[in-house]
């Protein structure tokens, strides 16, 4: 039987060696370093993931309408009497809050150990342009259920982009295909939702992969181990990826998707986190929920929106901040003009400055989902005060410093006391 | 490849030329895809105007009716409403709706053609979410100076009873009052100024 297979495949490979060259290339005789660790699961999740959003998508689309006067009634219907339609639209569900989790650690990860400097801008900018995406296709794909926090999320969206000087109505109402929010938006939303923005991802993720593999993956430790080969000329700090990192990330795996399914089988809301109430009433085009927030992975984009005052009679500033608050990422490998990689041996200031980073980025966040009136107001008055709420102020404190760490960031790193970086990777 | 090998420049020009046609194509091709996604000839005959009876209205009532897929406000305001305008006028981002959205004949204080009945679109100029009705009884909620008038929960902006913005607000200019002209007491066109439109 081995005999057989074996010859079968030797027939196919002498018709079409380039899917064994691909294998080789890529996976058993790509060589990894050594000392991946626990933070090295979320690229591999984040594929994962996408492939869940994709086939659980697909099955949504068998029973979904994309009509204005449909859709609510049909993701009910996906609920209640689809056999099993209430456990694939959870998996959506759940996949979406996932993906941007796992995504978050996964760019974090490049952030602890300097996995975008230098060889690996391209890795770092096709990965930015995937969560850029991701964003889109999680808005997208939020206006579909078509409950009142999908038409209001998308109105106030839109809208962001009508606040551009002079092409902004026009801009908006392109987007929109209507004077407001409707069904010609609706329908253009699904049709970029499950094909024009999965294709996108799909192509950067190719782009992402190849890019790091042209280079090779960063460690722990920030060492080149392409620079110390053995006689046959592979690295000697690397192990092939096929079979000892698929078998680890099957590990990684296993445990993710044991979270994810105690998530999806008991917690698919998450208190209303991942599916907010609001969304189980129908969207309500002459009504406005009392209390609208998008879901917690924009939140802190959201804060920076509302901690920044209106401008010369415009909204503009707030919408340019939040949008600069994501491209600004594009430049970090530039910014970052430490000689060393990875955390482990760069000095006080940047661990500081990441540690507050972090700290910024998870307040605003906070904040987003809560009014700004959580925190109470100042019990005090002062011609600079034009709004007494407290949680205002701490966003806008949160925002000064996560620009500071990106726009301080060539200065302090430069300044950094860096330790010797190893010539071998540590175990 | 020899390094000194001739470029036959006629050839090359063609080339350039072929691809500068090429791409002026594309670029062609492109226009029809981005204009399908313009609002269509149904999205735009659906901006019709509309006719709405309000004499259902109690006074001080706010009545919601449809123009457009966005809310419209018919207010019928009272003495005090109209009271409480004077009132906040120094607080006002643009107490004469100087920057504001309104036809000339709203262009003034009350920004309305009668004074009673007041119609504005329900749409907060920040972002577009829709203002919520908070009367002056609304003290304890919306601070001691509060008159009367409506809340953006959305982003904290507020409006007075005429739909001119408070300071301190992110929504930069007034509520955008509509096209719109009495054909009775109790029945209003709005959408359309002019009669029998």
């Amino acid at each position: 039987m081995a005999s057989r297979l074996m010859a079968l495949w030797d027939w196919f490979d002498a018709r079409m060696p380039s899917v064994g060259e691909e294998f080789r290339k890529h996976m058993s005789e790509y060589y990894a370093p050594k000392n991946f660790n626990f933070w090295y699961y979320f690229g591999v999740l984040s594929m994962l993931v996408l492939a869940v959003q994709i086939v659980s998508g697909i099955f949504l689309t068998m029973n979904y309408k994309p009509d204005a006067a449909l859709a609510f009634g049909s993701v009910e219907y996906i609920m209640r009497d689809v056999p099993g339609g209430w456990l694939i639209r959870y998996i959506h569900s759940t996949g979406g809050s996932a993906f941007f989790l796992v995504v978050y650690l996964h760019m974090f990860r490049a952030m602890l150990y300097g996995s975008y400097k230098e060889p690996r801008e391209l890795v770092w900018i096709f990965g930015v342009l995937l969560y850029l995406a991701l964003m889109a296709e999680a808005f997208l794909g939020y206006l579909l259920p078509w409950g009142q926090m999908s038409y209001w999320g998308a109105q106030v969206i839109v809208n962001l982009f009508a606040t551009v000087p002079f092409i902004g109505p026009d801009l908006a109402l392109w987007i929109r295909g209507d004077y407001v929010v409707s069904d010609a938006t609706l329908n253009r939303f699904f049709a970029l939702h499950v094909i024009a923005l999965p294709l996108v991802l799909l192509g950067l993720v190719v782009a992402h992969i190849l890019a790091l593999h042209d280079v090779g993956s960063n460690n722990p430790d920030g060492v080149e181990i392409k620079k110390n080969k053995d006689a046959n000329g592979r690295p000697v700090d690397g192990i092939p990826f096929h079979p000892y990192y698929t078998v680890k990330d099957t590990v990684g795996v296993v445990v993710f998707l044991a979270v994810f399914c105690i998530v999806m089988f008991f917690l698919p809301e998450m208190g209303g986190y991942f599916l907010e109430y609001n969304n189980f009433i129908p969207a309500d085009p002459l009504k406005t929920p009392e209390h609208i927030a998008p879901l917690w992975y924009f939140t802190p984009y959201y804060s920076i929106l509302r901690a920044v005052p209106p401008l010369f009679n415009s909204q503009f500033p707030g919408v340019a901040a939040m949008g600069i608050a994501t491209l600004i990422l594009f430049l970090l490998p530039w910014l970052d003009r430490s000689p060393v990689k990875s955390i482990r041996y760069r000095g006080a200031y940047y661990k500081s400055a990441l540690a507050i980073f972090v700290v910024a980025f998870m307040v605003l966040g906070y904040l987003g989902v809560k009014s700004t009136t959580v925190w109470g107001q100042f019990g005090f008055d002062a011609f600079f005060l034009d709004t007494k709420d407290r949680a205002t102020w701490a966003a806008r404190v949160c925002t000064v410093l996560y620009f500071a760490f990106f726009i301080l960031m060539p200065w302090y790193t430069a300044k950094d006391k860096v330790k010797p970086v190893p010539d071998r990777v540590t175990m | 490849m020899s390094d000194k090998q001739k470029v036959d420049k006629a050839r090359r020009n063609l080339v350039v030329a072929t691809s500068v046609v090429g791409g002026a194509a594309s670029i062609g091709a492109a226009i029809p895809f981005v204009a399908s996604m313009l609002p269509s000839e149904r999205a735009k005959a659906a901006g019709a105007p509309v006719e709405v009876d309000f004499s259902r209205l109690a006074p001080g009532e706010v009545g919601i009716f449809e123009w457009r897929g966005k809310p419209v406000w018919v207010i019928r305001r009272t003495k005090a409403m109209l009271d409480s305008l004077k009132a906040v006028t120094a607080s006002l981002t643009d107490p004469a709706s100087r920057s504001s959205i309104q036809p000339e004949y709203a262009k003034n204080e009350l920004r309305a053609i009668k004074p009673e009945v007041m119609v504005v679109e329900g749409v907060c100029t920040h972002l577009g979410c829709s203002p919520q009705l908070k009367t002056a009884e609304a003290k304890a909620e919306m601070g001691a100076d509060w008159e009367g008038g409506f809340y953006c929960a959305c982003h904290g902006s507020k409006f007075d009873f005429a739909g001119r913005v408070f300071r301190g607000a992110p929504a930069p200019t007034n509520l955008t009052v509509p096209p719109h002209t009495f054909l009775s007491d109790n029945t209003l066109l709005i959408g359309d100024d002019k009669k029998g439109a």
